[in-house]
Order: structure tokens, then sequence, then C-alpha cells
């Protein structure tokens, strides 16, 4: 079904405005239509029927199931909740707060909050339709491994301590919490279905300008770089490409919806899979204005663990992938 | 007189929440009083989780979205 960009491209390109086959012009121009018209129409139909499906589910019922949950399965489920549970990112304050006074382990919530912004339906839609479905299984494997291992580490260097003092307290106490109330409503498909609609169009509207960017750039590495340069400059062969990448991702948060094509093109051009998701995942994770936001629930000291880790374990996952090869 | 707490950190959803709230009380004829609850430990002692959200004398009424007109009258009235 994909193929029918494909077509469109060539037809714009080569029998519309008549382009030679092969020149920089032509390539970049072909990358440039194929991908805007592919992403854009499957951002829209996507979006809308994972909506429909996850409608259901918000906050207020993933706390009601992770309340009082073995650790270890708390980190699973936690982590995998956090990637399929719709809430704006101006709601992480008091969703963290709300489950740390539900006395939910510390570290089940950073694995929810953690996976959140990474597995998000925009970068999976996207990386499916450019990189391709092992791309972004893999992708989504790791994503939900790091928050599950994220969690981990948090509980075991007893993360509390760094929370605002009346966090802490909240969470220290030794009088009983209440088991958290949810009334499940049951929700019609009409509701579903404004949901969806809603949804899809305030996601649309935020990010079709970042598509066409990312695309550009992507267009212009595509036809002009030449593909020696990358594998002379960012081969696996130069170790220190992976670190480099993650860091360099970091300001990139200002929008991971322009990254994937530019990614697209890095990839076509011989740049090592293990380089390519560091920086992907660095760029959608570490993101210094939801930093700034935890500020007020937690230490400086504990963001900056969380950022480490994040680096640090984009770092050699980025080198295992550039060993193995894939 | 109905007593409106509006819950969230002082985003553009909250302000846009008391606005309907506001406007909604006008049209139909309903005194309400509005405040806006930023301080985080209120936040959390309301049992709020996804902001805005909004509480008429005390009970949590609605999260996580800015109502539209119609929600904003079934809430009042």
């Amino acid at each position: 079904m994909l193929v029918w960009f494909t077509y469109l491209a060539n037809y714009i390109t080569y029998d519309l405005l008549g382009l030679v086959k092969e020149t920089p012009l032509a390539n970049g121009l072909h990358f440039f239509i194929e991908d805007t018209s592919k992403i854009l129409v499957l951002l829209l139909v996507l979006i809308y029927f994972i909506a429909i499906i996850r409608a259901a589910l918000n906050p207020e019922k993933v706390r009601y199931y992770l309340q009082g949950k073995h650790r270890f399965i708390g980190y699973l489920l936690g982590s995998f909740f956090g990637s399929v549970t719709p809430f704006c990112s101006c709601s992480s304050i008091p969703l963290f707060m709300g489950f740390v006074s539900a006395r939910i382990p510390l570290g089940v919530t950073i694995a929810f909050l953690l996976t959140s912004p990474l597995i998000n339906e925009v970068v999976v839609v996207m990386l499916g339709s450019l990189l391709g479905l092992k791309f972004t299984i893999i992708y989504i494997a790791i994503g939900i491994s790091l928050g599950i291992f994220a969690g981990f580490l948090i509980d075991v260097i007893k993360a509390e301590r760094w929370l605002v003092p009346f966090l802490a307290k909240q969470y220290q106490s030794e009088q009983q919490v209440n088991p958290v109330q949810y009334i499940a409503h049951k929700m019609s498909l009409l509701a579903r279905h404004q949901f969806a609609k809603e949804e899809t169009l305030n996601i649309f509207k935020r990010v079709w300008k970042w598509v066409i960017i990312g695309v550009a750039i992507g267009a212009l590495i595509h036809g002009v770089i030449p593909a020696q340069w990358f594998s002379d400059h960012l081969g696996a062969k130069q170790w220190w490409s992976v670190p480099l990448a993650t860091v360099l991702a970091i300001p990139m948060y200002i929008n991971a919806t322009a990254i994937v094509p530019v990614l697209e093109s890095l990839l076509l051009k011989g740049v090592p899979l293990g380089t390519t998701l560091a920086f992907c995942m660095s760029a959608v994770a570490v993101s210094l204005p939801e930093f700034m936001m935890l500020k007020q629930v937690m230490s400086k000291r504990l963001l900056f663990i969380i950022a480490a880790y994040l680096l640090v374990a984009l770092s050699l996952l980025g080198w295992l992938f550039n060993a193995i090869n894939l | 007189m109905k007593n409106i707490n509006v819950y969230g950190s002082g985003c553009k959803n909250c302000i846009a929440t008391a606005e309907v709230l506001e406007k909604t009380a006008t049209a139909i004829g309903v005194a309400i009083k509005v405040e806006k609850v930023t301080d985080l430990q209120a936040i959390m002692e309301a049992g709020v989780l996804t902001t805005p959200a909004i509480s008429i004398d005390g009970k949590l009424v609605h999260s996580g979205s800015v109502p539209d007109q119609k929600m904003a009258t079934a809430f009042l009235s």
C-alpha cells in the first residue's frame, strides 16, 4: 500500500516536472514528496485509530491497576502503561504526585513517566512508515526495557530520599493509605470517536509543519551529501560517534517529529543502526522542559541521575547494535 | 453560590477552563466563585491526577481537559 506514495512521487518528479533521474535535485524532490505525503496521510489515519482504541484508558485507571502490585510486576506494567496511556505532558506533575501519594513504588512511577514520551503515537507511526517494522519493534522493545530497568535502579538506590520534602514525607509516612477508588465508565463508540477526532486534529495541527521541515532537511542530505562522507565520518568504526550522537540529540527535543525523516536519510546513507537509534531515543527521552518541570517534585541530584542513566544506557545500546550489525 | 476550584499549574488550559466556567455561569444565571489552585501540595491533596481539574463545593467533577460549554452547563446546573 505504501508503494502508492512512491508512485505519486515518481509521477510528480519525473512525469510532471520532467526531472532527470539520479540528479541531486530529482533525488531530493522525490524523497520530499514521497515522505511528506506518506507521513501526513498515515498520521491522520493511524492516530485516529490508535486514539479510538485507547480512549477509555486514563491515568486514574492506571493508578488503580498499579496500586499494591508487586514491585517487579509494577515495573513491567508501569513501563507498558506509560507507552499506551494518553495524557498531556502538562499533567506529568500532578500525575507523579498522585502516584506517589497512592504509595506506588517510586521506581514504577518513574518507569511510567520515562516510557510515556519515549513511545508516543507520533514517533511510532513515523518510525513505522519511514524506517520499517524492524526498526520500530526494536525501538519499542528498547523503550520499554529502558523504563523497566530505570524503575528497578531507582528503587535500588532508594531515590525517594531525593524527592522534594512534602512528597518524601508523604511517601515514607507510616500512615495507612486508602486504596484508590476507580469507577469505570463505559465509553460509547460516539464518545470514542469524539475523543479520537479531537486527538487527531490537535496532534496534526501541532506536528504537520515539523514533518515538512524534517523531511526537507532529510531530502537535502539525501540529494546533496555523498554517502562516502558519512561512512568516513559517522560509520561504525568511529566509536565516539555513538555517545556524541546521544549528547547532540539533547537539544533536539524541540521537535522529535522533525528528526525521524532526517534519520531515514542518514540510515539510507549508511550511518549505522546503533548510532541512529541512540540519537533518536535521546532526542525524544531527554527533554529539557520536561526536566525543568520535574524539578518541582524532585531534587537536581535525582534529575541528574536519570539524565545520566539515559545517556549511558543509550550509548551502550548504540554500541551494541553497531557491533552486532543488524 | 457555588465555590469552584480549578486545579492546575497555571498553564493555558487552566485559564481557559476558568473562562469557560465563568462564561457558562453568566449565561445560565448561576452565581459562582472560581478560584485557581496552583499549589502542588493542594493539588495532590485534592486527589487530582490530570489537569486542568474542576471541583465544585469540594467535590471533584472533572479532570484532564478543558470542558466545552455543554459539559460546563451540566456541572453547574
